[in-house]
């Protein structure tokens, strides 16, 4: 189908273009029913592929792009199930969106995050898997995972460090600050930074550049440039699943979900 | 570089723009978050907004028990 309207997210195709739009509120957060609903969106673009170039996308919260991963979820719904249970169930859920991710990834589209506001964690993973970053001045960048003795669990760091580095990916993940658009332009994280509120615009005018060329020239030239870094993703997978064992982590995401704190944006 | 009074007063323009309110109801000792009765995002949007202003990064960390005008200017002036 063209355009699909969901509850957690909705898509459509217009001129060549496919827009993604992000628009759970408060801030986007990844949970289960967002999952499922990105497992709806690519299995579409593998029909919608035939008629478009180029995929943008963005979020309609004023909160930004997306917060990362739904921790009250996490928390709560591993909270009555054994060890065993909760890594089972956090092991499922991180395959699901790797393959969400590597589809993305890997599509023969160009595709462009138009971000703006929060970019965290899993929002900021969402984002390295698209081609191009269009970032709002307002925007800021960050993982904050370490905070709560976890690594980024969606791809992250294999894609950072693919396209920026492994210092700049060293930076973010042990300190867990975040960054603003001018600096991730100045460290190549982003492409383009726009005015506020401007961003969708200027991701727009690039889409519509990229419409103009051959598809299969852009494919074969996206498919030479970013390769899969699947070997470290599956680490990254497993490691993660190594953490997440640790009691620290139960405790960090309780503290997390039950602070009242003035920066309780940041796990 | 500016005085610390200056990087003060800087910020407090700043913020009474940002969120609307009068500049004379803010003083440096104001905590901002009860002031202005702002959220995280916000105190966020906050931080974008001086990194701009004075061409600096303030790694969000630094904010974290930071509540007054006067300790953030310090905070910002440490990085001018």
């Amino acid at each position: 189908m063209n355009s699909f309207s969901g509850k957690t997210i909705s898509w459509s195709l217009r001129d060549s273009v496919i827009e993604l739009v992000l628009h759970r509120a408060p801030a986007n957060e990844i949970g289960t029913e967002t999952l499922g609903e990105l497992e709806q969106f690519m299995v579409s673009l593998g029909a919608l592929s035939e008629q478009a170039s180029a995929v943008i996308v963005h979020s309609t919260l004023r909160a930004g792009f997306c917060a990362g991963a739904d921790l009250r979820e996490l928390y709560q719904s591993s909270l009555p199930l054994d060890a065993k249970a909760r890594l089972d169930g956090v092991r499922e859920f991180l395959e699901r969106i790797h393959a969400v991710m590597n589809a993305l990834d890997a599509t023969a589209l160009t595709t462009i995050a138009a971000v703006h506001g929060v970019c965290f964690g899993g929002g900021f993973e969402l984002a390295l898997a698209c081609d191009l970053i269009v970032a709002d001045k307002m925007a800021r960048f960050c993982f904050p995972e370490l905070r709560l003795g976890l690594i980024p669990g969606f791809g992250g760091i294999p894609r950072l460090k693919r396209d920026l580095g492994n210092a700049v990916v060293r930076d973010l993940l042990l300190t867990g600050r975040s960054i603003n658009a001018a600096k991730a332009l100045s460290a190549g994280l982003v492409s383009q930074v726009a005015a506020e509120g401007e961003a969708l615009r200027v991701a727009r005018a690039t889409a519509a550049q990229v419409t103009k060329f051959d598809r299969g020239a852009s494919a074969a030239a996206k498919k030479f440039i970013k390769p899969i870094p699947s070997e470290e993703l599956r680490r990254e997978i497993d490691l993660f699943c190594e953490l997440f064992t640790r009691p620290a982590v139960m405790a960090g995401l309780r503290k997390f979900v039950e602070s009242t704190e003035a920066l309780s944006y940041l796990p | 570089m500016p005085s610390i009074d200056q990087t003060t007063d800087e910020i407090l323009d700043l913020a009474a723009k940002q969120f609307k309110v009068p500049r004379e109801t803010l003083a440096p000792g104001d905590d901002f978050f009860k002031k202005l009765g702002i959220d995280s995002l916000q105190a966020l949007e906050m931080l974008t907004r001086i990194e701009q202003h004075f061409g600096v990064e303030l790694p969000d960390y630094e904010m974290q028990g930071v509540s007054d005008f006067r300790t953030l200017a310090n905070r910002i002036q440490a990085r001018l």
